[in-house]
Parts: structure tokens; C-alpha cells; sequence
């Protein structure tokens, strides 16, 4: 499949690099225009998560509740039954951590369809450090019924998530972060909900990614072409998995390698993991936040003292097929 | 079309809406006692004179909406929607038990005109809001009503709430508090003091009525008046008695939580609580012979 990407996206010195929840807050104000019954909720957070561009077009439709996140899911749980689409918008920590039970009780269990769309998600947070950098919320939101889970690559995946994201039923929640990435997919780039990218393909290895590290596994894919023939796949959608894409490469490759920018426990590598487990076990290696808290400094030092930058993935990486020979 | 009730039909119906809450209670072998029966009278008030609603039709898009924030007391609720049509009486008995639609806690997934789910406290009034908000939006014109516990009021999402319902100028929402005194583990202001909470809800930009939960003609005019008050969100402070009705049940908290047929040192054998209810209920406290109530 032709995915469109950006001519020449693997030079990251050329690539553009632009916050993804900039890309969210941009589809949220195009979705606004197509769609009239789109309410969009901030909690006091309206600017850094992008919001304000829908609340600047649209202040009818705008509810700030301030900083009170359970009243933000109340809220938008309250609106679902008068036939409107709230789409809650603050940092990850807060919009999902903070009211998780509410979010439980009165949206997942009786299924009420809300977008929750983060910002700060993961370390690349930075340096407000660890109360706000939020690797634990995929596994708060895949564990409850009904939820539709997306990490969105990139600027432009995010804009088209945010979008995609109004004709699902129940739940859905989209995770960004908010340190700039490379954009490197297009306006033309295909994006179906649930249904996995397999940007590169491969027959030594599958390694799965989503947010902005499926961009240096495909620049460590390219790096060692000469060594190994690795499968690159954006697993933008972690709930539902795509078990057909996953089986099929798991399959060819015996290898799987998972990266995010969460814990390891938990996240879209455990979501592999126990598919994989039952149906074709094969030698893997969760790679992301070890199960622990970080602490604040820049983004790319986090990263690099973390493991998560290019050059630390790769190295996990490397180990891991060397051991799995 | 739609039946007129007098005052004395009304006080008769909450009466036969208590006996049904025993006999539920008794069927389930679990549930809660004393917050149903404190709230029968308000709950008979609203499904019978005061909403605007159609159980024939649940989903009349004109319809007032009632949100029950503290849906542990849905035994009063399933009740009075019985009685008013929304689904046979030969349902009561189901409740919490498999596959029944009448859950120990709210469920909207179950029987939608409940309008939400609810268990958790402290997470109805923020809906409410919501749906408040959403009419302002559609310019509808039916009310909201949101029905909470004086205990949740411990929770802070209540007050989240509160606060938003004044700043969104809500008046098309009207809360009424069940303020019966009593929570799991003792009295409200033992446990954790709501008091001064007419205060607290005005100094929250509400408006903020007193009202005996128990004088029908005096709850059906409060609600009324309530509806009226154009400028803010209204609060009504209804004055309970936890257990009405019921003598041995009256004013104890140890009645929270439990139905009739529990073990509680210093009440009545638990095998003849059911009956001595029943009797207390049909007879008015030995005001009158039974077969005048039926």
C-alpha cells in the first residue's frame, strides 16, 4: 500500500517538526465547521491543548468548565443524551487519570459516545515534569469496555483522528503529546480507525510503534537494511487491535518489538503481547517507560537518559535480536 | 388526557408506593430502606403532578428530564415509574436480580428512561448540567430536575457542578436535596458536617428554597414555584424523615443501606419486620383499619 509519506521524510534535519496536539486542535476547529453538533469542553487548558482555534470559531458550542476535571466528564456525559458529540480536551494526566471513575461509571459502562482528546502524553511532556507526564493512559482507557484507543503519529494523523473519530460509537480517546515531532505523513496519507500501517515492510522482524517513535523505527529500519529486513508497523489504534495485520507479520517475521512512550505495563506492547501470546507466541521485547516515574528536564534529554530517543531504541532493539537468534 | 390527582390521591398513591418499596426490598433480599421511603412523597409529587412526561412514551423529546444523582434510593424511583406506567408492577420483584432491567443502581443501558446511570455519588448533578446546558443550546423549553443526597454533597464534583450551573446561569435545572440527616456511618453532621448548606449553595449563586418533604400540597408548590425562578439555578433543601413511615425505621441510619429482614440488635426480630412495615403502612401507624387504605 502507497501510505503517502513525506518525500525524503527519514532526513529529520529537512522533515517539518510540529506538535501533533497542534494537528488535533487544527481538526477539531475543521470538524466544527462540517459538523453542528460537535461541543468541545476545556478544563482552564484551552490553549496549550489547542482548543481555543475551536473556541474561537465556535464560542457557542466552547464550555469551559475550569479546572475541575470530574465536572468535565460529567458534563460531556450529560450532553451525549441531548444528542451532542463532546469532544473533552486537557493533559492526559488530568482528563483521564484524575476523573477515571467517572469516566468509568457514567460513559464507558453506559457507552456514551465522547472523545477525549489529550495533550501532554508521555514523557515528551518535558519539564513540568512527571505529575504531568502521563504513561499510564492507555492502560486506563483500554481496560474499559467499549473504548476506542488512538495514538496518532503525527500532526497530520492526529488531525485526521480527531475527525475520524466523530462517526465511532462509545468512547474514544486520542493521545497526544506535546513536544514538536516530525510530520511525516500527508494530506494523502490513508487513515482507517483500526486498522494497522505497515509503513515499511520486512521479513527479520516486525517492530510496532505509534506516536511520534514510529518515526525513528522507520529511520532505524532504514539504518540497518544492510544487517536486517525490519517491518515497520504504525499501530495508530491500540483498541480495537488489528489482530489480522499483527498475526500475519508475527507470523513472517517470529520477531516482535513494540515501542511507545508509556510504561511497559499496560500500554500497546502489553495489547500485543496478550494477543500474541495466545495465538502465535513468538519471542518479544516491550520497549518504553520501565515501569518507572521520570523527572523534569527537556525533552530530549528525558529521552535520551529514558531510552527513547532513536539511538536508544535502536540499541534495545539490536539486543533483542541478537538474544532471540 | 392526562389524569388529575387531588392531594388525598396523591398522599394514597405514596402510601401504596411505600408498601411496593418493602415488598421489592424484601423480594431483592438487598437494597436500601431509608432513603426510598423518606423521598416517596417528592417521587410521587413528580411522576404524578409535577413532571412533564408521557410513560407511554419515554423518549418524547419535550419531556422534562429527572436525573436521581443518589440512585442507591432507585427502589422509590422503580416504584413511582410502575405505579405511573412507564413498566408493570409484576417487574418490582425483579429488582436486583440477573437479567432484571431494574438494577440495584440506575442503569441507563438497562432502561433508558432513567435518563442516566448512576451509583457512584456525587456524578449527577455535572450531568444534569450537562443536559441543562444542551437545552440552553437548543433553546428547549423542558425542565431539568436533579435529585442528590445530602451526604453526596462530601463529594467535590458536586460543588464542580454547583459552580457551573451559577456561572452558566441554569435556571431551567432545579436540584432538591434529600436532607434526611443520615449517611452509611451515622449522622451527616457527625460524619462530615454539610451545615450551613443553604448558605454555601447561595453563596454558590443559587437560589435556595426550604421544604417539607412530607406536606404534599407544600412539595407540589415549591416545585412549581421553583420552575418559576428565572434568573439562577434553583436548590430545594427538602426536609426528610429517613424511614417514613415505617416507625422502627424512622430517623435510624442503620437503615441506610438495608432492607427489611436484616439483623440489627434492638429492632424487631428480623423474620416479622416485613409485616410489621406492611401493617404500620396500611394502617397509618394504627390510625386507621386497613381495608380503608386499599
Amino acid at each position: 500500500m502507497n501510505y503517502h509519506l513525506v518525500k525524503n521524510h527519514l532526513n529529520e534535519k529537512k522533515v517539518k517538526w510540529e506538535p501533533m496536539r497542534n494537528g488535533a486542535g487544527k481538526g477539531l476547529a475543521e470538524l466544527g465547521e462540517q459538523k453542528k453538533d460537535v461541543v468541545v469542553l476545556a478544563a482552564d487548558t484551552a490553549e496549550s491543548s489547542r482548543a481555543h482555534y475551536f473556541a474561537e470559531k465556535f464560542p457557542e458550542r466552547f464550555i469551559q468548565v475550569g479546572v475541575a476535571e470530574q465536572n468535565l466528564i460529567g458534563i460531556s456525559a450529560g450532553l451525549t443524551y441531548q444528542g451532542k458529540v463532546p469532544y473533552a480536551v486537557t493533559y492526559a494526566a488530568f482528563l483521564i487519570g484524575r476523573p477515571w471513575e467517572p469516566i468509568r461509571t457514567i460513559i464507558a459502562y453506559p457507552g456514551r459516545h465522547v472523545v477525549f482528546v489529550s495533550s501532554h502524553a508521555g514523557l515528551a511532556t518535558g519539564q513540568d515534569g512527571p505529575t504531568h507526564q502521563m504513561t499510564e493512559d492507555i492502560a486506563l482507557t483500554r481496560c474499559l469496555p467499549g473504548f476506542t484507543v488512538i495514538a496518532p503519529c503525527d500532526f497530520e494523523q492526529a488531525r485526521k483522528a480527531v475527525k475520524a473519530a466523530y462517526g465511532l460509537k462509545g468512547p474514544v480517546y486520542i493521545r497526544n503529546c506535546r513536544e514538536k515531532t516530525p510530520v511525516f505523513t500527508t494530506d494523502k496519507t490513508p487513515f482507517e480507525v483500526g486498522k494497522a500501517q505497515i509503513l515499511r515492510e520486512g521479513k527479520d522482524a516486525t517492530v510496532i510503534g505509534h506516536g511520534y517513535m514510529v518515526y525513528w523505527l522507520l529511520q532505524i529500519a532504514e539504518e540497518l537494511k544492510k544487517k536486517v529486513s525490519i517491518e515497520v508497523i504504525n499501530l495508530h489504534t491500540i483498541k480495537p487491535l488489528d489482530k489480522k495485520t499483527l498475526l500475519t507479520s508475527a507470523k513472517k517475521t517470529k520477531k516482535v518489538f513494540c515501542a511507545e512512550d508509556h510504561n511497559i505495563i499496560g500500554g500497546m506492547g502489553s495489547a500485543v503481547a496478550e494477543f500474541l501470546s495466545e495465538t502465535y507466541p513468538v519471542p518479544m521485547k516491550l520497549h518504553g517507560v520501565y515501569d518507572t516515574f521520570a523527572e523534569s528536564g527537556s525533552v530530549k534529554d528525558l529521552w535520551k537518559k529514558y531510552g527513547l530517543d532513536k539511538e536508544g531504541t535502536r540499541k534495545i532493539l539490536l539486543e533483542f535480536l541478537r538474544n532471540s537468534k | 388526557m392526562k389524569k388529575e390527582y387531588s392531594i388525598k390521591e396523591l398522599e394514597k398513591k405514596a402510601n401504596q408506593i411505600r408498601q411496593d418499596i418493602i415488598k421489592l426490598l424484601v423480594a431483592a433480599g438487598s437494597g436500601h430502606s431509608a432513603g426510598p421511603l423518606g423521598m416517596a412523597d417528592i417521587f410521587t409529587a413528580l411522576y404524578f403532578k409535577v413532571l412533564k412526561h408521557n410513560p407511554k412514551n419515554p423518549g418524547w423529546k419535550d419531556r422534562d428530564r429527572l436525573i436521581l444523582s443518589n440512585g442507591h434510593i432507585c427502589p422509590v424511583r422503580y416504584a413511582a415509574m410502575a405505579h405511573a406506567g412507564y413498566f408493570p408492577k409484576s417487574w418490582l420483584r425483579t429488582f436486583r436480580s440477573i437479567n432484571s432491567k431494574l438494577e440495584g443502581h440506575p442503569s441507563f443501558k438497562k432502561l433508558p428512561a432513567l435518563e442516566t446511570t448512576s451509583g457512584p455519588l456525587g456524578e449527577g448533578l455535572s450531568q444534569a448540567c450537562g443536559f441543562a446546558l444542551a437545552a440552553k443550546m437548543d433553546k428547549a423549553n423542558y425542565h431539568i430536575w436533579c435529585l442528590l443526597s445530602d451526604g453526596e454533597h462530601q463529594e467535590g464534583m458536586t460543588w464542580e457542578a454547583a459552580m457551573l450551573a451559577a456561572k452558566y446561569r441554569l435556571h431551567n435545572l432545579t436540584v432538591v436535596i434529600d436532607r434526611n440527616n443520615i449517611q452509611i456511618d451515622g449522622f451527616t453532621e457527625d460524619i462530615m458536617p454539610l451545615e450551613p448548606l443553604r448558605e454555601k449553595y447561595e453563596a454558590f449563586g443559587w437560589h435556595v428554597m426550604d421544604m417539607n418533604g412530607h406536606d404534599m400540597q407544600e412539595i407540589i408548590s415549591t416545585l412549581e414555584e421553583a420552575k418559576a425562578i428565572a434568573e439562577k439555578p434553583v436548590c430545594i433543601i427538602a426536609h426528610t424523615i429517613p424511614g417514613k413511615g415505617v416507625s422502627f425505621m424512622e430517623k435510624d441510619y442503620k437503615w441506610h443501606g438495608v432492607p427489611p429482614g436484616t439483623d440489627i440488635p434492638g429492632e424487631p426480630e428480623k423474620e416479622k419486620q416485613a409485616q410489621i412495615a406492611l401493617r404500620e403502612l396500611r394502617t397509618l401507624g394504627k390510625k386507621i383499619e386497613a381495608a380503608d387504605i386499599d
